[in-house]
C-alpha cells in the first residue's frame, strides 16, 4: 500500500489522476524561489519555455539572462554571478548541459566552489520523439562522479517545486534532473522532501517485504504500479523513491537491502554510473546483496512515443515485474 | 586608478623586476610551471597591484575591492609573487610553489588560497566568469563602483567559450569590465598564426562591440592610459591588446616557444637573476 505517512496522492491510482512534468513543477519552484529570495537569478541558453524557465523570466525580467545557444558560456557565466552573492540556477536540456559543459561545470563550479544550480531538462528516453541524441541517459554519472555537488532527480512535479526551493538555501553546487514528459502527480504539499533523504512511498500491508524497488525520477509511478500489481499477485515489495543520488541516504537503501536480501533499481539512464549503481556502490561495501538493475543497458535512445520507449527498454512495469520475478528466483535458489 | 607620475613609474619598474627575480626563484624551487608567460605579465600584473586595482591585502575579502580573474591559471607564479610583494603572505611561501600543501598549487585553487577570486586551469573560462559578476554589479547597481578586471592569454581565444563571453558581453554592453589579452603570439605548439591564426584579432574584438586598445605590454605608461581611457567608454565592455614578450626580462627566454612550459636549471636560474639585478 502506498505508505500513509507520506499522504501522497490519494487519486494516484485513478484513472483521472492528475499529470504533470517535473520541468513544470521547476518553473513554478523558480518563480517561487524568485519571490522568497532577490538573489535568486536565472540563466538560460535559448530553450526558456522548454525548461519552463520563462515563467521567472516573465516575472523577474531583471534578474533572468538570456545566454544563447552557448551552454559552457551559460555554466561559466553562472559561476561568476554566484561569486558576487547571486544564487544562479541554469537550464538547459541534459544532454547540453552538464553534458557539452562538464568541464566548465568541474573547474568553475564545484572545484570553484560556487553554489549554482545546474538544471537539466528532458532526461530519459521518456523525451520521446526528438530522439537518441536529445535523450540524456549519462547525465547522473556525470555530475555523480564530481566532488562537491548534490545529485537530485525529483520523482514528480511537486517534488521538483520542492528540491526547487530546498536547493536556492543549500549553499552548494547543484544538478537538477528534470524530465519533458508528464507523469502522474505521486506526492502532496504535505509529503516531506528533504536533500540526502529517500522516502520508501511503498510498504506492505503487513509483515516484511521479499524485495526492495529503488526508483528515481519520472519511472516512479512505473515503479509503484509495479508494486501493486506484485501485490496483487501475493508479492510483497517495498518501493524507495530515491530521489536525492547524492548525497545518499545510505541508511534507508542499507536498512531495506536488511529486510529484503533483493533489491532491483529502476532508473531512466545508463545502467551503468547511474542510480542503480551508487545504490551497489553502497551495498558492497556495507552488506553485499543480490541486485537487478533496470535501465539503458549500454546503447542510445531513439525516436518513439515515451511508453513505445518504455516498453521497448523494459523501464515499465513488465520490465520491473520480471526484474522482480528474476531476483525472488535467485534468492530463492540460494 | 589615476594617470602615472614619473616618480610612480620608476618605482613600477623596479618593483617589476623584484617580481621577476620571485617568479625565477620560485619556479626553479618548483622544478616544473610556466616561464615565459608568467615573466610576460610582470609588468601589467605589478601595474595592476600597486596603481590601479582597487584591494587591500590587509583585508583582502573586502566587499568593495575591484575582482580581477585570472583567466589563463598557468601563469600563476605571475600572480602569487605580485601578491606576496603586495602583502597578501610572507614572501618565504613564494618558494612552496607546486609543493605537497602548499597553498600556492600549480593552477589557482581557491580552496587552497581563498584570497583569489576564482580557481583556473583548463583555459577558455575566464572571460565568461567576469561577465558574471559583471552581471551581478549590474543587476544590484554598483556598475560604477568597481571594476572587473580579467586577465586572459591569446591561445586561449582558440576556445569556443572565449567567443561565447565575448558575443555575451557585447549584446549586453557592460561597461564594467575590462579584459587584457596577453597578446605573446606563442602557445604550446608554436606560434599562434601557425597553430591557429587569431589576427585580425582587433577587429575581431571590435566586430563583437567592444571597446578595443592596443598597448605595447611592458610600457606603463600605454597601458596605464589605456585603462584610464576605457574606463570611460560607457556603452561598452573594453579590453586592452598587450603585446608582450614571453620571458621578458632574460634575454635567453625572450621570444621563444619552449620556455612555454620549461623551468630554468641551476645555472639558468643564477644567469637570469643575474641579469635582472643589473637592472
Amino acid at each position: 500500500m502506498l505508505n500513509p505517512k507520506l499522504k501522497l496522492n490519494p487519486k494516484l491510482f485513478n484513472e483521472d489522476v492528475e499529470s504533470s512534468s517535473s520541468r513544470k513543477g521547476f518553473g513554478i519552484g523558480l518563480a517561487k524561489a524568485g519571490e522568497k529570495n532577490k538573489n535568486v537569478v536565472a540563466l538560460c541558453a535559448d530553450l526558456t519555455e522548454s525548461t519552463q524557465m520563462h515563467i521567472f523570466a516573465e516575472k523577474f525580467p531583471d534578474r533572468f539572462i538570456q545566454i544563447g545557444v552557448a551552454e559552457q558560456n551559460l555554466v561559466t557565466v553562472a559561476s561568476g554571478m554566484s561569486a558576487m552573492g547571486k544564487i544562479p540556477f541554469c537550464a538547459s536540456y541534459a544532454v547540453f548541459s552538464p553534458g557539452r559543459n562538464w568541464e566548465q561545470i568541474r573547474t568553475t563550479i564545484t572545484y570553484n566552489d560556487r553554489p549554482v544550480k545546474i538544471v537539466g531538462s528532458h532526461t530519459g528516453v521518456t523525451v520521446g520523439p526528438d530522439g537518441g541524441s536529445h535523450q540524456a541517459l549519462e547525465d547522473i554519472a556525470l555530475m555523480r562522479v564530481l566532488p562537491n555537488i548534490d545529485v537530485i532527480s525529483p520523482c514528480d512535479a511537486i517534488e521538483a517545486k520542492k528540491a526547487t526551493l530546498a536547493l536556492v538555501g543549500s549553499g552548494k553546487p547543484a544538478y537538477l534532473r528534470l524530465a519533458r514528459e508528464k507523469s502522474p502527480v505521486i506526492t502532496t504539499e504535505d509529503t516531506s522532501f528533504n536533500i540526502g533523504k529517500a522516502n520508501l512511498l511503498w510498504i506492505p500491508d503487513i509483515g516484511i517485504a521479499e524485495v526492495g524497488i529503488i526508483v528515481t525520477g519520472d519511472l516512479t509511478y512505473e515503479a509503484l504500479l509495479s508494486a501493486k500489481r506484485l501485490e496483487e499477485k501475493g508479492t510483497k515489495t517495498k518501493v524507495l523513491n530515491l530521489s536525492s543520488i547524492k548525497p545518499l541516504d545510505e541508511e534507508a537503501i542499507i536498512t531495506l537491502a536488511k529486510e529484503t536480501k533483493a533489491i532491483v533499481t529502476v532508473e531512466n539512464h545508463q545502467k551503468i554510473g547511474g542510480m542503480g549503481s551508487a545504490v551497489s556502490e553502497v551495498l558492497a561495501r556495507e552488506y553485499p546483496t543480490l541486485m537487478e538493475f533496470i535501465g539503458i543497458d549500454d546503447t542510445y535512445g531513439q525516436s518513439g512515443t515515451p511508453k513505445e520507449l518504455i516498453e521497448h527498454y523494459g523501464l515499465g512495469v513488465m520490465g520491473i515485474t520480471s526484474a522482480v520475478e528474476r531476483i525472488l528466483g535467485k534468492k530463492k535458489g540460494d | 586608478m589615476s594617470f602615472l607620475v614619473t616618480k610612480k613609474e620608476i618605482e613600477l619598474k623596479k618593483k617589476a623586476n623584484e617580481i621577476r627575480q620571485s617568479i625565477i626563484e620560485m619556479l626553479y624551487e618548483a622544478g616544473s610551471g610556466h616561464t615565459a608567460g608568467s615573466l610576460g605579465m610582470a609588468d601589467i600584473f605589478t601595474l595592476l597591484y600597486f596603481h590601479i586595482l582597487k584591494h587591500n591585502p590587509k583585508n583582502p575579502n573586502w566587499v568593495e575591492r575591484d575582482r580581477l580573474i585570472l583567466s589563463n591559471g598557468h601563469i600563476c607564479p605571475a600572480l602569487y609573487a605580485t601578491m606576496a610583494h603586495s602583502g597578501y603572505f610572507p614572501m618565504e611561501e613564494l618558494k612552496t610553489l607546486r609543493k605537497f600543501g602548499s597553498r600556492l598549487q600549480g593552477h589557482p585553487h581557491r580552496e587552497f588560497m581563498p584570497w583569489i577570486e576564482n580557481s583556473s586551469g583548463p583555459l577558455g573560462s575566464g572571460i565568461s566568469q567576469a561577465i558574471g559578476m559583471a552581471i551581478a554589479d549590474r543587476i544590484d547597481k554598483k556598475e560604477d563602483d568597481r571594476t572587473i578586471y580579467c586577465l586572459v592569454s591569446d591561445g586561449e581565444l582558440n576556445e569556443g567559450n572565449s567567443w561565447e563571453a565575448i558575443m555575451l558581453a557585447g549584446k549586453l554592453k557592460l561597461k564594467n569590465i575590462l579584459v587584457i589579452v596577453d597578446r605573446n603570439n606563442i602557445q604550446i605548439d608554436g606560434d599562434t598564426e601557425e597553430v591557429m591564426p587569431l589576427e585580425p584579432l582587433t577587429e575581431k574584438w571590435k566586430s563583437f562591440n567592444w571597446y578595443v586598445e592596443e598597448v605595447d605590454g611592458h610600457d606603463f605608461q600605454d597601458i596605464n592610459n589605456a585603462v584610464v581611457k576605457s574606463r570611460s567608454v560607457y556603452d561598452k565592455p573594453s579590453v586592452i591588446i598587450a603585446h608582450t614578450i614571453p620571458g621578458k626580462g632574460v634575454k635567453d627566454f625572450e621570444d621563444d616557444y619552449i620556455w612555454h612550459g620549461k623551468v630554468p636549471n641551476k645555472e639558468e636560474m643564477k644567469m637570469a637573476l643575474k641579469e635582472l639585478q643589473k637592472n
